[in-house]
């Protein structure tokens, strides 16, 4: 060798490219599980007798579902990375937001349907009040609850216990006020169509899924354009750098629960147009949203995306041959499948 | 060497008037008392420069400055103002801003994101700003799309210190500005650091590389155990011999 090269830095040199080739691995590791994962699905269905066409309509009704968790999951995940701690209230958000709608629609006058959905205009009229009315809910909660938590330097842990206290206290009114039964939104025949290829899907699932993509890219221009989500993103990074460099956390902390309440309210509001209400119903969906929330690495946001509409397919998919009450089962199967083989997610950097 | 030899060899370039005065600064962590009646100032324009060993409280003090810790006793003011206690966003309003030792950028933002958040309590446009920390950090203009966790030690703290430039401050506090970085990077670095200095801000730096700080130090103090031990000029820090055996190393 001509070039007389620095030993030590020859050393880091030869360093990064075998960390460069490791991550590379892990990388195409991480990729071969998950496709591992999804083949063993549907290998176990097929064995069961799923047919083709089924195995092809349950992945469709999974990315509906899976957008519904990805509504909630970017909000926890938002929530997690700006204020550090699990919220184990985010269900119930949720709920808040179906009963808030199911409370205002009466209010309304009733217009016919909008064929070929099954609600009227008197329907989005009520989702959009639901999603604001959910978000006031989650910052009320930060008033009363959090942000006195907070001034006093409480753990992660003394909040996050104190969010599953908030979680039983906003349920327990639920049932107070609309009681343990089943409702729905409108009790009107829901006929599904019949696409190319035997799939079936009623037309609500394409509004849930349209409306769900809309709303996760008006979250994308929020953070990526604005200097209010920027500021969300750089806080979910480092609190105490945000603090140091000027932002205001207190604001972001706001616009953080307003932002993250509302879409929680939304995923409530199209899972009971999707199937009913119930004071449960947001309570039942935590533990899939924490998956996708893992799955996608806690703290980010698009991670959260990609982690919701993976659990929603493997949950449905898995109902082709297991009992479908095991749905939260198999999503908390693939949150522990996760915490043991990578715990920082998809998207985390090792150790970070 | 006695405080009042030093003030008079001072007196000579003694020409900006006092920006931060920390007096007799009393504090730490929990029960633990880290700094003891440490005092110290800073004048316009001025490089100053804090060395003494490991754990003699010199990011302790930083954080104190900046309101990230409390002190127990003592005060703090900056440009006339009492600053003690003060919350770091009403801080860096008044001119003083920080760039913490270790994890001091957004690693998920890109280069120029981050330099936006170091201008957030401003409203309106701030291209000048931006164009102006480009200026002094060419590299980061080219990179400005990039992701900063995807980026070097070096390129890290010259987004660090362009982001806490974005306001224009007054008074910028270093905390190891060379830590861990490749020799030819700290040369880079400091030469920065003289750069920003000559557009008139002033520059209180905690350093290991206790030589060469104090090199490029007008002014310099020494702390041990969380006590003012000796201060004076770099060059008679430099040259003092207590200080050389103890704190530099030769």
């Amino acid at each position: 060798m001509k070039r007389k090269s620095n030993p030590a830095a020859a050393q880091i040199e030869r360093r990064a490219r075998y960390e460069l080739g490791l991550r590379g691995l892990k990388k195409a590791l991480g990729a071969l599980l998950l496709a591992a994962l999804i083949g063993l699905l549907v290998w176990a269905a097929r064995i069961q007798g799923t047919s083709a066409e089924l195995l092809l309509s349950l992945s469709v009704w999974g990315v509906m579902l899976g957008s519904i968790i990805a509504l909630g999951a970017i909000g926890l995940s938002l929530v997690y990375g700006v204020l550090r701690f699990a919220n184990f209230a985010h269900g119930d958000l949720m709920t808040v937001g179906a009963y808030a709608a199911f409370a205002i629609m009466p209010l309304l006058p009733q217009g016919a349907p909008l064929a070929p959905f099954s609600f009227g205009w008197e329907f989005l009229v009520a989702l959009l009040l639901a999603m604001p009315i959910a978000g006031l809910v989650a910052f009320g909660a930060d008033r009363v609850l959090y942000k006195p938590l907070r001034r006093r330097r409480s753990s992660s842990v003394i909040l996050a216990m104190a969010s599953l206290g908030a979680a039983f206290f906003v349920r327990s009114i639920i049932y107070l006020a609309w009681g343990a039964d089943f409702e729905f939104y409108y009790q009107r025949p829901r006929p599904a169509l019949e696409l190319p290829l035997g799939v079936r899907v009623r037309p609500d699932q394409f509004f849930i899924l349209g409306l769900a993509l809309l709303l996760i890219f008006l979250i994308y221009l929020l953070l990526e354009r604005t200097k209010m989500g920027k500021a969300m993103r750089a806080t979910a990074d480092n609190p105490e750098l945000a603090r140091v460099t000027g932002i205001n956390t207190e604001r972001v902390i706001l616009w953080t629960w307003v932002i993250g309440g509302a879409l929680a309210g939304a995923g409530g509001v199209m899972l009971a147009l999707d199937s009913s209400l119930r004071p449960e119903m947001g309570w039942s969906f935590l533990l899939p949203m924490f998956a996708a929330v893992i799955l996608g690495s806690i703290g980010n946001p698009y991670g959260a995306l990609v982690g919701g509409l993976i659990i929603g397919v493997v949950i449905q998919v898995s109902a082709a041959f297991l009992n479908p009450a095991y749905g939260p089962g198999v999503a908390f199967l693939i949150m522990i499948i996760i915490l043991l083989v990578r715990p920082q997610g998809i998207f985390g950097k090792p150790g970070g | 060497m006695s405080p009042n030899n030093t003030v008079s060899k001072l007196a000579s370039w003694q020409v900006g008037k006092n920006l931060l005065k920390v007096e007799k600064v009393t504090g730490g962590y929990g029960d633990m008392e880290v700094l003891h009646e440490v005092s110290i100032e800073v004048k316009e324009g001025e490089i100053v420069s804090i060395i003494g060993p490991n754990g003699a409280g010199k990011s302790t003090l930083m954080k104190m400055i900046f309101g990230l810790l409390r002190p127990w006793q003592g005060h703090i003011s900056f440009n006339g103002r009492e600053i003690t206690g003060l919350e770091p966003d009403r801080i860096v309003r008044l001119g003083l801003c920080y760039v913490p030792q270790i994890e001091n950028v957004f690693p998920s933002l890109t280069v120029q994101e981050n330099l936006e958040m170091g201008a957030f309590i401003l409203d309106g446009d701030i291209t000048d700003r931006l164009e102006r920390v480009f200026a002094l950090f060419p590299l980061l203009k080219e990179r400005r799309k990039q992701r900063v966790g995807k980026m070097s030690g070096g390129e890290r703290q010259m987004v660090a210190m362009g982001r806490a430039l974005m306001l224009d401050p007054k008074l910028l506090l270093l905390d190891e500005p060379s830590a861990g970085l490749a020799p030819k990077l700290v040369e880079m670095i400091f030469e920065k650091i003289l750069e920003i200095n000559k557009s008139g801000v002033a520059l209180l730096i905690v350093e290991q590389n206790a030589k060469k700080s104090l090199e490029l130090a007008h002014r310099g103090y020494v702390l041990a155990n969380g006590q003012n031990r000796f201060e004076g000029t770099g060059k008679e820090l430099l040259n003092n011999p207590d200080v050389g055996r103890l704190y530099l190393g030769g």
